[in-house]
């Protein structure tokens, strides 16, 4: 075994918003693309990649608007990319909230084949009421709900029912009990404009995903939210990852800010049992670094 | 290796932190970087060039590390003078905002403008763009750089040499496919914009068109300026050792402006 440092350190790393693709994706190079996850992540030292399957990616359905059909074909993919993978592999089920009954027999479901949290996309405004059962859902069995977002909304776009920061906000005001991952705050849109809508609504957690790597982001990501409320990940860029990483540390952040960032919000959101190869290398990174 | 997409100064649509020529110096440094070619960040939101270029050349004169990255638009009257100027001045190469400046791919006075910098053996920087899309502010409506503009310039004359900073795949390959191999040849790619791992599109693009097809570019102070050696460093194993050009080596070839 090599003892190389990784590129992004050799602390725990949980990404906390990662996609696997499938075979009914629609794409003949799939295989290669989850084996580049799992090659980057390695290389990086990412020790969990908590990752979605978003129905067929538009292939027979759209892929923020999912059918369920896809939706579940989808589950059942992830599920068993994390069944092959356990040492590096956790997942979110994901659910069209359009369908109710369905999405919370996928949630009932998900739960018994291994899955940690939910994977709302855009198919339906985060605020509408049809969120609520699944929210309730999802404070029952105990898992964290990653919903996409769009940094300010100032308009409708095509392809997806899109949500901002005070849309989550909104939600996640009515559901305290559960955790919402706010996904990707590079991920496109005004960034200043969703840390400012989550600043006081504090079951919020923002991830640093998303392929913007604007400078000033972070900081003020900091600045408003503190360690404690950010979660790293990638999203489709891994590369904007592990530049994201290597920032915080010019920032200079101290040990326990980063150790939160990077894997602790994580262990605290989806359970102390979730992650434990962080548990045992976070213990011995502590022992090493003090 | 050098930074050639940088530039000091206030952005018009968000706050940047430190964007002044000292700060850059020492960001370089941290990042193994020995110099950049630095453009002056208001300039193609201005009309008249020459202030911005004078508080450029007055700005990084004290850093041996910045070049400078003058703006020259060609419908301002006496253009070949400023030319003539700033490469005496020792510009490293010439920046262009043709989306900025209401410019289309076959505008006469940009192609004129891409022979005169190739006669005289200055690279001539494009930018793509400066911000995402989808956070744009609504008052920046000059749009994305096209394929067309690239492919028109390319195809000018033989010693024209572009930059092309911040294009995403897409853009690439529909300008590196529409050309000649003698015109391929002519430009020259950043991949700030360009997506590594899982989907791997700069490792696509080091197979398909080359990594000496590509240039070193950062667009600090807007972007993290960890990102483009993030990208290289997350590299299948097979490419990692495949040669990105130093941008310096382009302007190395220099003729007295006549």
């Amino acid at each position: 075994m090599s003892s190389t440092v990784p590129l992004g350190g050799g602390a725990p790393l949980v990404d906390a918003h990662a996609h696997f693709l499938h075979a009914g994706a629609g794409r003949a190079d799939w295989q290669r693309v989850n084996d580049a996850r799992l090659r980057a992540g390695d290389a990086m030292g990412v020790t969990y990649h908590v990752a979605s399957v978003l129905g067929s990616y538009g292939h027979s359905s759209p892929t923020y608007f999912p059918s369920p059909s896809d939706v579940t074909r989808g589950n059942d993919a992830m599920a068993e990319i994390a069944r092959a993978e356990p040492e590096r592999v956790r997942w979110y089920v994901t659910v069209n909230p359009n369908y109710t009954a369905h999405a919370l027999a996928e949630l009932k479901r998900g739960r018994q084949s291994g899955a940690i949290g939910v994977k709302l996309l855009a198919s339906r405004r985060a605020d509408d009421p049809l969120l609520d059962p699944i929210c309730q859902a999802a404070a029952e069995y105990g898992f964290p709900i990653l919903h996409h977002v769009w940094q300010h909304r100032t308009r409708e776009w095509p392809n997806q029912e899109i949500s901002d920061g005070v849309d989550l906000g909104n939600l996640a005001s009515r559901h305290p009990t559960v955790s919402f991952i706010l996904a990707h705050i590079g991920g496109g849109g005004d960034w200043a404009h969703t840390l400012a809508a989550v600043r006081d609504v504090p079951n919020v957690y923002p991830d640093l995903s998303g392929s913007g790597v604007d400078r000033g982001m972070l900081d003020a990501a900091l600045t408003t939210l503190g360690a404690q409320r950010l979660l790293w990940a990638c999203d489709l860029t891994m590369e904007t990852g592990l530049a994201k990483l290597r920032a915080l540390e010019v920032i200079g952040l101290s040990t326990n800010d980063m150790a939160d960032i990077r894997w602790r919000t994580a262990a605290r959101l989806f359970g102390a049992d979730a992650f434990p190869r962080c548990r045992a290398s976070g213990a011995r990174h502590a022992t090493t670094t003090a | 290796m050098i930074d050639c997409a940088t530039w000091i100064g206030p952005f018009p649509f968000r706050e940047l932190p430190h964007p002044e020529p000292a700060v850059l110096v020492r960001v370089l440094a941290r990042e193994g970087l020995s110099g950049a070619w630095v453009g002056y960040l208001p300039a193609p939101w201005q009309r008249d060039p020459t202030p911005a270029n004078d508080a450029l050349f007055a700005s990084i004169a004290p850093h041996a590390a910045l070049r400078a990255a003058p703006v020259v638009r060609p419908d301002w009257p006496h253009w070949e003078r400023t030319l003539r100027d700033v490469a005496e001045q020792g510009a490293a190469a010439i920046r262009a905002y043709p989306m900025h400046w209401g410019m289309g791919p076959h505008d006469d006075r940009l192609r004129a403008l891409a022979l005169a910098c190739g006669e005289i053996g200055v690279p001539l920087v494009l930018t793509v763009r400066f911000e995402d899309l989808r956070q744009r502010s609504p008052l920046d409506v000059a749009g994305d750089l096209t394929a067309a503009h690239v492919r028109a310039l390319a195809r000018a004359g033989d010693r024209v040499r572009l930059v092309v900073t911040a294009a995403g795949r897409e853009l690439l390959e529909e300008v590196h496919w529409g050309l000649t191999p003698d015109e391929q040849r002519r430009v020259h790619w950043d991949f700030s914009w360009i997506w590594g791992p899982p989907e791997d599109q700069l490792a696509h693009l080091f197979r398909t068109i080359g990594a000496e097809r590509f240039v070193y570019g950062t667009h600090w102070p807007l972007r993290l300026t960890q990102n483009p050696r993030a990208n290289l460093d997350l590299l299948p194993p097979d490419l990692r050792s495949d040669g990105i050009t130093d941008a310096f080596s382009l302007a190395l070839v220099r003729k007295t402006p006549t």
